[in-house]
Formats: structure tokens, C-alpha cells, sequence
């Protein structure tokens, strides 16, 4: 294994530039995972990693070699394609050990490493078999056997997840970890890399970009169901800062005085998490409820999601399943003071 | 089934328009001389003889013309096959510039009909010295076939997955590896029924094989068979003997390799 470093990084086509100044440093042994909306550069970015995208401008580092120039097969790293991309001519055996063969390692070291790879995976009633004649999740286990076969330095994973259904993922994603863990000793924890338009806008682990995302669109990709925006007018009363939006009016938490104090008669961008909202009680202050009209009850098993009518805004509640709520009922709600996000009205940084 | 019964008279339709032509054909080559001047027609041969084919294989240059024949059409197909595979591999997987001007040229090039281009290439084929020899058409043919194939194979090289030669080339293969061990055997049923257009269009070619060969013992079977025309006497049962032996060969490599064929075909018309 080894570190990549990624320096200044662009990617130009002709009239797209679809990677921007991306400068990350992936420590040796780090599960690292690009996220963002399709196009945000993230394929890209990892293509120019693995060598099969030209790189513009800027240094890609793999083990503190810089391997700008060097094709593919030079880089020791193995990548699983977002459409797995095996070869339909080979079995399943062939398509692991097509990368020792290119390598010219002998033959009993090849049947070793893929039995090997095979058994980790789950795979070996498989390995006769063609890649057609495999489910989703079979195929995906080939795929990450071709890679692990290899021992390379670095491994690239372009969207693992994305083709199988919901039961799949979730598994498949227990499993990779455990496989990295397996495979690695993990040192490390992970760390998450959000893009947008070819711009990287935040790193870090996930809880720290899921309770401190940078700006708007962090706040707004990361979780689910999204964070409910609305935006609001900062107004100073009675000695005291409110932000404020048509049958809205809520008290700035005193730990955000400072910064929204500043923006006073301007608008700001209050971010509320869904699962960071709760039905009001008698004991909570006005300063932080607010009336609202249920607008659509969506019952999910293990929680209730709410549409909500605050004046002209809706806004997304999670509650618990035993709540029943009727459809046009008025309600009060509650707003966690310390789960209060705020962003700039213009530029969409976080406030916080 | 009366959708059924229309289909079938549909195709019985065709069939007789198809298979009638060949079948007198072959009526007519196993007919004694007598039997085709007759007023009346000889639906069937009676009696049977194989004189023609004697005659034609013992008596005339035909033997000659299926070798130049088959010379020339397995030279220009492999050529034509190998050239096409890079050419389509290139037009469709690297990017360079005027790589789309090149493709649509490469169309634009087959449409061209030969009635303009043998006076040229004539003239560059002597000054080349090789008028009049095999190596003309084994020259001259490829600049159809090629085109052409290469048309065919690049609607299937894009019906490949690129993330298949990256997979390849992460692996640790080379471009040139990738593009043989990955592509090329999944291009396989394109690659055939490329080297089967390319052997039938040179196989069946004329005009060329006229116009650039004069010695009659270089002639190619289409040409040859003019020999077996006499101004105004034409050996009807040896030209319909000399057709049977010709199509052999043909029939033979659809009959086997049709399946591909189509596969190849359809892949191609999808994506292409």
C-alpha cells in the first residue's frame, strides 16, 4: 500500500473543465470515498489517478512517485469499475488471474493468489463460470477479486455500490469495509470527499461533514432524507437576534450572536436537518417552535416523514411512527438550537 | 395463423423468387448441349450429364481462374481484415484530431463508384509496374473493401464497453495487448462477417479484374467466364457449370458462418 497525493490536479476537455485544483493527500492504508452529484469530477478524478485520463495540469503522487506519465500498468493499482467492466469472454477464474498473466506470474502463484481471493470473497463454486451467467452481486465479487488478486499499491473503487439494488448495497458495503479491514489492519478511519462541478468542497470523516458541512451543498448532499433550507431576514428586538421568514421567527443561539450579528437586515440561509426537528411541548420557549400545517404524511416503518407548511416554506420533519397525524392538522414543532446551520444568503458558506 | 399462412406465402414467394434462378442454373449445367437449344424447355435434365464440368475443368483456364480467383480474394480479405480492425479500433477508441473528418471520409471514399477510379488507379498501377498481374487486385481491392469493413467494425468496436480496455490496461496490459487478448475477441462475430463481405465482394468483383488484366491466364473467375462467349455463341451448359462452381464456395462459407453474420450485422446496425 501507499499514499497518493494529488497536487493542484486539473482536468481540462475541450470546453469543460471538469477537474479544478483538487489537492488531496489519501494516507497510506486510508478508505477514502469521493461523493457528489453525477458530473461533479469524481470518475474523472479517479481516472486520472488509474492513468486512463490524460492529466491537464497538476501532479498525481503514488507512493511519493510521480506518475504523471506513466500508462496504466505502471501504477500498481487496481480499480472496480462502476459497471464492473469483466471481460464476457473469460470465466471468472480468468478474469482474476488476467492481471497476474499480463504480469507473468507463474502459474502456481496465479492459481494461489485467485483461490485465495476467491475464498475471501465467497466466490469459488464460481470460477468456472462466465461473467452472464452471474447476478449482480456475484459479479461485483469477481470484480473486487480481479482487483485484490494484484496486491497493488492503491485501489480505486468508481461508484462500487451504485448497480446493485437497496438489500445488495447495504451488504455489499459491510463487505467491502470488512475487506479493507481484512486486508489492511485498519490504522486509519475513513475519510469522505465531497465534490461539486469539478471543485472539491469538503474532506473529512463522515459524522464531522454530516454535523459541520462547509457550505449549503455539503449540507444539502450529505444525509438523508436532505436538509430542509429557508431563507430569512437576521433582525435585532428587545436586545436579542432573530432570523426571520414569513410565519417563522426563531432566536439565534448564543453561540451564533457573533457571527449572524454581523449580517443584520441581510438574508441568511437557515439549514435544518429532518431528524434535527421534533414535535413541540408545553415546556418549550416560543423562541424556538413555530406553528405548522401537515402537508403530506409519509409513514416509513421505523420513522414518519413529514411535509410541512411554515408559511410559504415546506419543510421535512422526521418523527416517531407511533405520532398519527392527519393531513392539514396544525401542529407546533421544535427546533434543536445547537443543530441550527447557517449560510450565507450569496456565497453559500456555513456561518456556524 | 393467418398471420401465419400470409408469412408463409410471403416467403414462398421469395423463395421462388430466389431459389429458381439458381435452380436453373444448376438445370441448365447438368444439360447436354442438345437439350439447352431445345425449343422446349427442359425443366429437368434427362438425361443427366456432366460434360460441361468436364469440359470446363479439362478444357478451358478455369482451373486457372478459381486459383487466381481464390489468390486474390483470401489476399485481399486478410488485408483487408487486419487493416480494417486497426483502422476501426482507431477511429472509434483514440482521440486525435480530424479523427471524425477520417470517418466520415472513410464513408464518403466507398461511395465513390469504381466506374471513376480505374482510369486513376490504372494509370498508378502501371506506373507501379504491376498492370496486368495478380498483384494488381490484390492492390486494388482494399481500397473498397477496406472502407467498408472498416465502416462495419467500428459500429462494433463502440458496441464494446471503453471501461473493458481500461479494466485491460489497469490490469497491466499495453494498448496493443488490451486491444488483443479484450477487444478483439469480443469483436470476433464483427470480424468475421467483415472478412466474409471483404472475400465476397473480391471474389464476386469485375470491373477491376477487367479492365486491369489482359492475360487469360490471370483472369479471375467474374472475367474469365467472358472467354467462355464466343460473339455471338455462348457454351451455355459450361458458363452455368463454371456459375455452380463458383457460388460452391460461397454458399459453403454463408452456410457455416451466417449465424456470426447476422450477429455481426445487427451489432453493427445498433450501436453504429
Amino acid at each position: 500500500m501507499a499514499q497518493v497525493v494529488l497536487k493542484d490536479l486539473n482536468k481540462k476537455y475541450d470546453e469543460v473543465h471538469a477537474v479544478k485544483d483538487v489537492n488531496l493527500h489519501i494516507q497510506d492504508k486510508e478508505f477514502m470515498v469521493l461523493v457528489g452529484p453525477s458530473g461533479c469530477g469524481k470518475s474523472t478524478t479517479l481516472r486520472m489517478v488509474a492513468g486512463l485520463e490524460e492529466i491537464t495540469a497538476g501532479e498525481i503522487q503514488i507512493g511519493n512517485r510521480v506518475v504523471n506519465d506513466l500508462p496504466p500498468k505502471d501504477r500498481d493499482i487496481a480499480m472496480v469499475f462502476q459497471n464492473y467492466a469483466l471481460y464476457p469472454h473469460m470465466t471468472v477464474y480468468d478474469n482474476m488471474a488476467f492481471g497476474l498473466k499480463m504480469r507473468k506470474f507463474p502459474k502456481p502463484e496465479i492459481q494461489k493468489r485467485v483461490q485465495d481471493a476467491a475464498e475471501i470473497l465467497g466466490i469459488q463454486e464460481l470460477l468456472k463460470r462466465k461473467p452472464r451467467q452471474l447476478s449482480g452481486g456475484q459479479r461485483q465479487r469477481v470484480a473486487v477479486g480481479r482487483a485484490i488478486v494484484r496486491h497493488p499499491q492503491v485501489f480505486l473503487f468508481d461508484e462500487p455500490l451504485s448497480n446493485l439494488d437497496a438489500k445488495l448495497r447495504v451488504q455489499m458495503r459491510v463487505e467491502l469495509k470488512r475487506l479493507h479491514d481484512r486486508l489492511e489492519t485498519m490504522t486509519l478511519g475513513d475519510r469522505v470527499v465531497v465534490m461539486k462541478d469539478g471543485w472539491v468542497q469538503q474532506v473529512g470523516d463522515p459524522l464531522g461533514l454530516y454535523g459541520k458541512p462547509r457550505n449549503r451543498f455539503v449540507a444539502g448532499f450529505i444525509g438523508s432524507p436532505a436538509m430542509n433550507f429557508v431563507e430569512m431576514t437576521v433582525a435585532e428586538s428587545n436586545g436579542a437576534l432573530w432570523v426571520e421568514a414569513p410565519g417563522l421567527r426563531l432566536r439565534v443561539p448564543a453561540d451564533r450572536v457573533a457571527r449572524l450579528g454581523a449580517k443584520k437586515g441581510q438574508s441568511v440561509t437557515l439549514g435544518i436537518r429532518p431528524e434535527d426537528l421534533r414535535l413541540a411541548t408545553s415546556s418549550d420557549p416560543a423562541e424556538i417552535t413555530t406553528e405548522a400545517v401537515v402537508d403530506v404524511v409519509e409513514p416509513l416503518g421505523s420513522e414518519i416523514l413529514l411535509d410541512l407548511k411554515v408559511g410559504q416554506n415546506v419543510i421535512v420533519v422526521r418523527v416517531d411512527p407511533s405520532q398519527r397525524m392527519k393531513v392539514h392538522e396544525k401542529i407546533r414543532i421544535a427546533f434543536i438550537p445547537e443543530r441550527m446551520h447557517f449560510f450565507d444568503a450569496q456565497t453559500e458558506e456555513s456561518l456556524s | 395463423m393467418r398471420g401465419g399462412v400470409l408469412a408463409w406465402t410471403v416467403i414462398g414467394v421469395l423463395l421462388v423468387l430466389v431459389a429458381v434462378p439458381f435452380y436453373w442454373m444448376v438445370n441448365t449445367s447438368l444439360k447436354t448441349s442438345a437439350q439447352v437449344q431445345s425449343l422446349e424447355p427442359y425443366y429437368y435434365p434427362s438425361p443427366v450429364t456432366l460434360s460441361n464440368y468436364g469440359e470446363l475443368l479439362r478444357g478451358t483456364n478455369f482451373p486457372l481462374w478459381i486459383r487466381n480467383s481464390a489468390t486474390v480474394a483470401l489476399g485481399a480479405t486478410l488485408v483487408t481484415v487486419v487493416v480494417s480492425c486497426l483502422a476501426g479500433y482507431s477511429l472509434t477508441r483514440i482521440r486525435y484530431p480530424g479523427r471524425r473528418v477520417l470517418a466520415t471520409t472513410v464513408l464518403i471514399v466507398y461511395l465513390v463508384p469504381p466506374t471513376l477510379l480505374f482510369i486513376p488507379l490504372y494509370t498508378i498501377l502501371r506506373g507501379l509496374g504491376l498492370a496486368n498481374t495478380l498483384w494488381a487486385l490484390l492492390v486494388v481491392y482494399p481500397t473498397f473493401t477496406v472502407p467498408f469493413c472498416t465502416w462495419l467494425l467500428m459500429g462494433f468496436f463502440r458496441s464494446i464497453p471503453p471501461d473493458l480496455e481500461a479494466a485491460a490496461m489497469v490490469d497491466g496490459a499495453n494498448r496493443l495487448q488490451a486491444f488483443r487478448r479484450v477487444i478483439l475477441p469480443l469483436a470476433a462475430p464483427g470480424v468475421l462477417a467483415a472478412g466474409l463481405f471483404a472475400f465476397t465482394l473480391a471474389w464476386n468483383e469485375f470491373l477491376y479484374a477487367l479492365v486491369f488484366i489482359n492475360d487469360t491466364e490471370l483472369k479471375t473467375i467474374p472475367v474469365g467466364l467472358n472467354d467462355l462467349m464466343f460473339g455471338d455463341i455462348f457454351l451455355w451448359g459450361q458458363l452455368m457449370a463454371a456459375s455452380v462452381l463458383t457460388t460452391v464456395p460461397v454458399v459453403v462459407l454463408y452456410t457455416y458462418l451466417q449465424r456470426y453474420m447476422v450477429e455481426g450485422l445487427t451489432a453493427g446496425a445498433v450501436k453504429g
